[in-house]
């Protein structure tokens, strides 16, 4: 394992040398893609178990800095299952990322700029991935946040894109603020900021540090439970969780393959990798446990709702991203720690890994679309199934997963969140259910809607004449086919044997019997979004027809669709959709712009104080002495 | 005794000879040209620096006036370095100076009055040092000769210095009369009770050192006297004379006022949170960068404070840590206004989009410099603000870290939008292409050098807590 570590860290240097252009980029990241393989080969299949579980290897080790006698900072390469997951996870988007960037971004001024952020963003990711300690975790973990920054904001002559890369930034910031208190936290108590021995000592019942942490307490809550809530929020900022979500759709301003990396596969799950690292922390006290499963579920729910009512197909997208994300989330929340108990961790993770596959092929898929028709309005869109047929079923496939639907990767892992909610709390399974249900009527509205509907106006009609590229160049559609194809057989990978809350191995229970509602649940939702949006799109052809004498028929499946669309769009929407959309734009980004507008106000009022003379700066020195002996002698003793 | 004297305030009498070497330049008969004088002086401030790290040895002298050790001496060669690097950075504005030899003879003095105080371990010697270190700098913002602004700010600097100085005086005389002595071992012995002539005093002399490291309530001068003066002394002002009451007021807190630790503990934590909160909410208005990094530096004072309020070897070690890289990253970013200001004149903050276009090497000096300042991974200042936190938590008060959390966020903002005017925005009339000459290029050298290495290499922090 010292091996895999030092050919990691070969990797790093060879990374360090910027990316000069997109082949350099793409080639050398295809090294790190084979060699996070076979790290991970290495892993599970060569080094193997030690006393039935896989162990936590900390390949190096080298203390950087003692802080004090008890706390010192090491740099350091863990591998563990879900390490060696995650680099493969992100090397292998990452790789699918580079590849296909290399059609979609041809042309641009600043391609090679493109590739060397491209290539510091998945170095920082890697870094966070398999950072043995807290503090590592940190630095990679602002890294991450300043690469994205300058991915979101690649396109910077463009307002929005600035704007949306600002916001996306100052939120992260604020949830990164938690994680760092909450790193101070559990420094702090644990004495160390190493994962494996914080987690030792935290949870062994009798040592000192874990008696100290569970006995101090600030506000009526243990600083245990602090700490790992802290961390959590940072968790949360990361991964687009409510209500410190609001940033996601904005940064849909970025390149498309850029939302592919970051928005579907990597960074975004930063947060849930960060839970599930800390994961024996947190089942130790139910009430972060609470929270996480709370927040996770409401995430999920609420952007299902938002999802159905966007018109942006990449907006839709970043809503089902938080969708998804929110599912790992309360997967990790209702989870335990030992054996069964344990399902929702291995669930959780394994969805982590099946949703990578997909949400960048449905991400990399838009991104086609996009280029094809320079417009990321869905009324642009429709029958583009004849255009891109490569596009059209690989998305096909990417919605069937994301769905549920057997035997393509997202049944698997969501049978198994499903389950492990089911196990847990009734009330929790049965949003989750509801929220598959819907699940699938987006993405299927979000199909339908562009590869079905009206036939569309025909390539020379749309102007594209002469320059009329097809489907884009192959380095575009190899990487869809290759994450369809992944994503078909992702599933059935059996992902319980390798990933599982205590690293002995899980079998998976994915009973039959149980699939049958969530599956049943995902086909009315698909077939409910066909008939509303296929059949709209037919309506033209219909009128038409109808001049051959089948006109009632047709008005009356018109008339029909009118009541439909009347009962979604005006009730259902207005009433749910519209005040989840309107939550989010004013209140909680109100509360963002009003925090800036208030410190603005401040600032211009304080000014005043700064008049120039020094009179009145001797009188305010003089003010402040006072100030401070009245309170000091008097007040606050 | 005299092999003691020479040894034991080495230091002291280095600064004291370069000052002897330049007034007899000044006097001699023929007039030295300007690049001579600060060629020379350049390499004798190096000697000086290089001298300060042989021979270190620890004693006192005068009878318990004057005290020094390995930690003192390592404090002045931080001093000694910032002194260096200014000077270097200052030299293309020097070289059309008149008064070359009176610049440097003034800044010498202040640093020697920095020493003694340091060194100090009575409080009369402390005043002496403090006097010695205040008095001429108000001559020093007074160096652009023809310029109104520049008078206005050294008047106004004596004026509010005096008047700090006075009520400094006042606190010290009711501290003799409480205890009965200014020797600094002896008073820590006589404060036992906390009585409310004691706090007073006690509040009295925080408030002069809250004058000179610009904390506030006491901070109103800073900005008139920061914009007037020339870059170099406000750079001077806000490091070099920030960073030496920093150490004083480190090391007094912990040994001398100990006793009263309940008392001052939470007299930092309020005003360490004014000062990060003001600081931070003046800084995000300002347009002109000299007066945006004063600002900036008056809420990175606050942030010290968090470190000391820890009240262990930590918090001491982390704040010497902190200063140190403060030295290097304030300095970067004064350093390239300085050369861009001397060049152009130009100091807004608009004046600085679409820099990266046309200077290229300064634009990453810069923003390597604002990066450590803001605290952003993998530069120094990243590590020195972590073990700041660190040290400040020690206490349990999560109450002043969660403050100064999102006090780094709202800094974060106000650095960034510099780095992004640099690079991100365009410009019509961009800054043209300034010419660096020797100097300056060494002391930037030395400040990115300084904030990449000990962001990375460790090495200083263990030698500053091996000190204690």
């Amino acid at each position: 394992m010292p091996l895999a570590g030092f050919v990691i860290l070969g990797l790093f240097g060879r990374k360090y040398f910027k990316n000069f252009s997109g082949i350099i980029g793409t080639g050398l990241l295809l090294v790190s893609a084979a060699l996070a393989l076979y790290t991970a080969y290495q892993y599970f299949f060569v080094n193997g178990k030690v006393d039935g579980a896989y162990p936590s290897v900390t390949a190096v080790k080298y203390t950087w800095l003692s802080f004090s006698e008890k706390v010192s900072i090491d740099m350091g390469i863990i591998l563990d299952p879900i390490s060696a997951m995650m680099l493969v996870v992100v090397t292998f988007v990452s790789l699918m990322v580079h590849i296909f960037s290399l059609g979609y971004m041809k042309g641009e001024e600043r391609f090679a700029t493109y590739y060397a952020f491209l290539g510091l963003f998945t170095f920082s990711m890697l870094g966070l991935v398999i950072s043995a300690n807290l503090f590592q975790t940190y630095i990679f973990w602002e890294l991450v946040g300043v690469s994205s920054y300058l991915l979101i904001g690649y396109y910077y002559d463009k307002p929005s894109a600035v704007a949306a890369s600002k916001k996306a930034f100052i939120v992260t910031r604020f949830a990164d603020l938690g994680f760092l208190i909450g790193i101070l936290i559990l420094a702090f108590y644990g004495e160390t900021l190493d994962f494996n021995t914080l987690i030792q000592r935290l949870t062994e019942h009798q040592s000192s540090q874990s008696i100290a942490i569970t006995t101090a307490s600030f506000a009526g809550v243990t600083a245990l439970t602090w700490g790992l809530v802290l961390v959590f929020i940072g968790g949360a900022g990361k991964s687009a969780m409510f209500p410190l979500h609001i940033w996601l759709p904005d940064a849909m301003e970025g390149p498309t393959p850029v939302s592919a990396l970051i928005h579907a596969a990597t960074m975004v799950v930063a947060g849930v990798y960060l839970v599930a690292r800390l994961f024996p922390l947190f089942t130790l006290t139910q009430a972060a446990l609470g929270i996480v499963t709370f927040v996770g579920l409401i995430s999920a729910f609420l952007a299902a709702i938002i999802a159905c009512t966007q018109t942006d197909i990449k907006r839709v997208l970043a809503y089902s991203t938080m969708s998804q994300i929110g599912y790992m989330m309360f997967a990790l929340g209702v989870s335990g720690y030992n054996g069964e108990a344990g399902l929702g961790y291995t669930a959780s993770l394994f969805h982590l890994f099946t949703h990578a596959f997909f949400k960048s092929l449905l991400f990399l898929g838009a991104g086609a679309v996009i280029h094809l028709i320079h417009s990321n309005e869905m009324k642009d869109m429709g029958g583009l199934r004849k255009y891109m047929p490569i596009t059209h079923i690989t998305f096909l496939v990417a919605c069937l997963a994301i769905a549920g639907i057997p035997p393509f990767a997202g049944f698997f892992s969501k049978e198994e969140i499903l389950l492990a909610a089911f196990n847990s709390n009734k009330i929790v399974y049965g949003i989750a259910l509801f929220t598959s249900g819907l699940t699938a009527f987006y993405m299927f509205r979000l199909y339908f809607s562009i590869f079905w509907r009206a036939a569309g106006p025909s390539p020379l009609e749309r102007g594209w004449g002469e320059v009329f590229h097809g489907e884009g160049t192959f380095s575009m559609k190899l990487p869809l086919v290759i994450l369809g194809a992944c994503t078909i057989v992702a599933g059935l990978i059996p992902f319980g044997e390798y990933v599982s809350a205590n690293s002995k191995p899980l079998a998976s229970h994915v009973d039959p019997v149980f699939s049958i509602a969530p599956v049943a649940l995902a086909l009315a939702g698909i077939l409910l979004a066909m008939w509303m949006y296929k059949k709209e799109s037919s309506r033209p052809q219909q009128v038409s027809a109808a001049l051959g004498g089948l006109y009632k028929t047709a008005y009356r499946k018109f008339y029909i669709d009118e009541i439909y669309l009347f009962v979604t769009k005006k009730i259902i929407f207005n009433l749910i959709g519209r005040p989840a959309a309107w939550i989010d734009r004013n209140i909680v980004d109100g509360l963002m712009n009003g925090i800036a507008a208030v410190t603005a106000g401040i600032s211009s009022l304080i000014k005043g104080i700064q008049s120039g003379k020094v009179q009145s700066y001797a009188l305010y020195f003089f003010g402040g002495i006072i100030a401070l002996a009245i309170i000091f002698l008097y007040l606050w003793k | 005794m005299l092999n003691d004297f020479l040894i034991l305030m080495k230091q002291e009498l280095g600064v004291t000879l370069l000052i002897f070497i330049l007034l007899f330049i000044k006097l001699a008969k023929k007039e030295w040209k300007n690049e001579t004088v600060l060629g020379l002086v350049n390499i004798l401030l190096f000697v000086n620096l290089a001298a300060g790290f042989f021979f270190i040895h620890k004693g006192t002298l005068f009878g318990d006036m004057f005290r020094t050790s390995e930690l003192l001496s390592f404090e002045k060669n931080i001093l000694n370095l910032g002194t260096l690097i200014i000077s270097l950075q200052s030299y293309s504005w020097l070289k059309q100076h008149k008064h070359v030899p009176e610049f440097y003879m003034l800044m010498l003095s202040t640093l020697l009055g920095m020493f003694f105080m340091i060194s100090s371990s009575n409080l009369l010697m402390f005043y002496l040092g403090l006097e010695l270190s205040s008095i001429p700098l108000a001559a020093m913002a007074n160096f652009d000769l023809d310029k109104k602004r520049s008078s206005e700010a050294a008047m106004k600097f004596i004026m509010s210095s005096a008047f700090s100085s006075g009520l400094l005086l006042f606190g010290i005389s009711m501290l003799y009369g409480a205890t009965g002595t200014l020797s600094f071992s002896e008073i820590s012995w006589q404060l036992t009770t906390l009585s409310s002539l004691q706090v007073f005093a006690f509040i009295l002399l925080i408030a002069g050192f809250g004058f000179k490291i610009s904390a506030v309530p006491f901070h109103l001068w800073t900005a008139d006297v920061y914009e007037g003066s020339p870059v170099a002394v406000t750079s001077y002002l806000s490091v070099i004379s920030k960073g030496a009451i920093l150490f004083v007021l480190v090391s007094v807190l912990y040994n001398v006022f100990q006793p009263l630790d309940s008392a001052w503990y939470k007299m930092l934590f309020l005003v360490s949170v004014l000062t990060m909160i003001i600081g931070n909410l003046f800084a995000l208005r300002q347009q002109n960068m000299k007066r945006f990094l004063a600002f900036s530096s008056i809420s990175q004072v606050g942030f010290i404070l968090i470190g000391i309020t820890g009240e262990s070897i930590q918090g001491s070690a982390s704040v010497i840590y902190f200063v140190m890289i403060y030295v290097f990253s304030n300095l970067a970013a004064f350093g390239v206004i300085s050369l861009v200001s001397a060049a152009t004149g130009r100091e807004n903050v608009d004046d600085y989009k679409g820099f990266y276009k046309t200077n290229p090497v300064l634009s990453w000096a810069l923003t390597i410099g604002l990066f450590s300042l803001a605290g952003i991974p993998p530069t120094a200042g990243f590590f020195g603000k972590f073990f700041l936190l660190l040290a400040g938590a020690g206490k349990g008060n999560y109450w002043l870290i969660t403050i100064a959390a999102l006090n780094m966020v709202v800094s974060l903002y106000y650095y960034l939008r510099i780095v992004k005017a640099i690079f991100m925005e365009a410009n019509d009339t961009p800054i043209e292409n300034v010419k660096i000459s020797f100097a300056p290029k060494i002391a930037m050298l030395i400040c990115v050098g300084g904030i990449i290495i000990t962001g990375f290499a460790s090495g200083a922090y263990k030698y500053i807590y091996s000190l204690f």
